[in-house]
Order: C-alpha cells, then structure tokens, then sequence
C-alpha cells in the first residue's frame, strides 16, 4: 500500500494517509490497539509504504482514535492461543519470526527520514509504549500513563522497548519502570525526560500537528541528517533482547503467566 | 497536610466529578468499581487525576487489592 495524497488507507486496525508532507497514521483496534498479528501486517505495509514515498514528508504523527488510550501493547490473547495450538519448538519459532517482523517495522519507524510523533493518551502499556518510544517525540496528555508490565507475565518488553529507553533516558529509571512494572503519569514521564510536551486531555493529536506545522520549516535534508547524527538504532541490543525474550518464552512459567492474564476475571488485570 | 478525613473528602468529590456520580451516593467505605461502576482502565484514570490533585506518585501495585474510598485515602494519605 503507497502512502499519498490521492488515496487514504484505512485497514481493520489502523487509518493513515498523506497531506501536504505529513504522514498520520491512526490505530483503531478495540479494544485498546492490542498489536497482533494483523495489527502486524498492516504495520509492515506502512512500513513499506514509508520506503517508497514519493513525496517528500516532513513529519509522521502516530495516534490512537480510541478512548482507552494509544495502545496496550502485544494481544496477549492471540499470543497464548497461538501457543497452545503448537508444540513447544514450533511456538518458539513463531514468536521469534513475529519478534524480527514486529521489529524491522520498528526499526524502519525509529529511522524513518522524517520527524516522528507519537500523540499518546491512556494507556500506552507494554507494546504500545514501546510503538511510542520509536518516535523522535512523544506529545502527551494528561491521562497518559506508561508502563512496562511484561514481568509479571515471566517476560521482558520483545519489541524493543529497554534498549530505545536506555537510548533516551537514564538506566535507573528504566530499571524502575522494568523491574517494578509500574506505571508513570505524564508529569513523571516529562520531568524523566521521556515527554517532550503534556497538554490538556485531548490536546496531543492537535499538539502534534502543531509541531508538525512547526517542523516543515525546517530543511528536510538538515533535518534528516540532524535526526540520523542524534538517534543511532541500537541495532545490537535490539537483536539481543529477542534472543533472551525467546529463551524466556520458552519457560512453563510464561504459558503459566499467560493462561492467568488470558482467563483472568480480576478487576484490574492491567495494575501490575 | 491535609488531615486524613479532608483527604478522603476529596476523592469522594474527585470520583463523584470525574465520574458524574452524585457526591452523596458514594461513602468511604464503597467498593469503587461497583459504585461508580468502572473497570480497570477506568480505575488507572482515577489514579493519574488523584495523583494530579494531590501531586503525588502512588504506584499502581500499592492500589492492587484496594476496592474502597477508606483505604485509598490512607495510601494517599502515607504519600502527602
């Protein structure tokens, strides 16, 4: 699917299209944009989408139209399901190629010759945050909250999110957030360094557009080269974290975490 | 720092705003989910507008297991 100014693409996960040299793409999976498998697909036509541009763009802005918030992360649903309809090696595999996919999307996102925006509200879990921290900027609103609740699920983030965060902001505090699988508010998340602006509730898409606005200013080759000199893909580390997320795939403990999150009646399966 | 009824007040009238539940249909001692008939993700957006009010952090693992105005209060109440 080509990304331009004659045709907008709406699929069953996410919308996106072009105008005058900006790119939004917007998720609108109920219930809260759980990144499964066609959530995939379509990422990786965007994605594709991005290589082939012919226009030139100055900016994409990663949004969510839903109430709930930006994205919860991985449908951790699909995942068990998927798992239990395998053998062991068989949904070892599976997990691995969906992490190298999910993750030469990302990477393409994260160096894509343009300023990227994510326009976060809700919950931005797991997943989704990390889908948010391949962004040059990260526009919130006050409802936002970040977290990564793998853990409790006998994982680590698989989409890489720890080696982005350890790229951008100090190694204590992602170890807070990793270790404890706590949440932070957007207050939190601005004074860490993580948000570049808070706005009020509903604000971050118009917020971003601003900024968008502001960027086309600039000279797009200056902004290119500015962005490629400043935000390095951690290639090494991103290859690193999908061999320890497999290996810890691999454990019972995880199908265990995962049957309990799936079948869960708790009233706050996502508190951590 | 406000006493421990005033903070308790305060998210009765906070819930009851945010919500649009009627102040005097909920009491310290209620079940938040059933009374203002939320679910989690709806109780995670109670907690940013509490942690915005009162300007405190209050980790969501502190709220697990906590169902009531009282002990929510009390959490809050340690952190202020």
């Amino acid at each position: 699917m080509s990304i331009n100014e004659t045709s907008a693409y709406k699929g069953e996960t996410m919308s996106y299209g072009y105008n005058d040299g900006l790119i939004e793409l917007a998720l609108h999976r109920a219930p809260c944009n759980e990144i499964g498998s066609r959530s995939l697909d379509e990422l990786e036509s965007f994605a594709a989408g991005l290589q082939r541009l012919k226009q030139p763009a100055h900016a994409l802005i990663i949004s969510s139209e839903l109430k709930c918030g930006f994205c919860a992360g991985a449908d951790l649903r699909e995942l068990y399901e998927r798992s239990q309809a395998m053998a062991t090696d068989e949904a070892a595999r599976s997990v691995r190629e969906f992490l190298e996919r999910i993750h030469r999307v990302l990477n393409a996102i994260d160096a894509a010759p343009m300023t990227t925006i994510a326009a976060v509200h809700g919950v931005t879990f797991g997943g989704g945050f990390e889908l948010a921290l391949t962004c040059d900027l990260i526009i919130a609103d006050k409802t936002a909250r970040f977290a990564f609740p793998e853990l409790r699920l006998g994982l680590i983030p698989g989409f890489g999110g720890i080696p982005r965060l350890k790229r951008d902001i100090g190694n204590a505090v992602v170890r807070d957030l990793l270790l404890t699988g706590r949440s932070f508010n957007t207050t939190k998340a601005q004074q860490i360094g993580l948000v570049s602006q808070v706005v009020s509730d509903g604000e971050a898409l118009r917020a971003a557009r601003a900024t968008a606005a502001q960027l086309a200013k600039f000279d797009h080759q200056t902004a290119v080269t500015a962005k490629r000199f400043i935000k390095p893909v951690p290639q090494e580390d991103l290859k690193k974290e999908i061999d320890i997320f497999c290996e810890l795939f691999s454990r019972p403990a995880v199908q265990a975490g995962l049957k309990k999150f799936v079948e869960s009646k708790d009233a706050q399966p996502y508190l951590p | 720092m406000p006493t421990a009824e005033k903070t308790l007040d305060e998210i009765l009238a906070l819930a009851a705003s945010h919500f649009k539940v009627p102040r005097e249909k909920l009491s310290a001692d209620d079940d938040f989910f059933k009374t203002l008939g939320i679910d989690s993700l709806q109780a995670l957006d109670l907690l940013t507008k509490l942690e915005s009010h009162f300007r405190v952090e209050l980790p969501d693992y502190e709220l697990q297991g906590v169902s009531d105005f009282r002990t929510l209060a009390g959490r809050i109440q340690a952190r202020l």
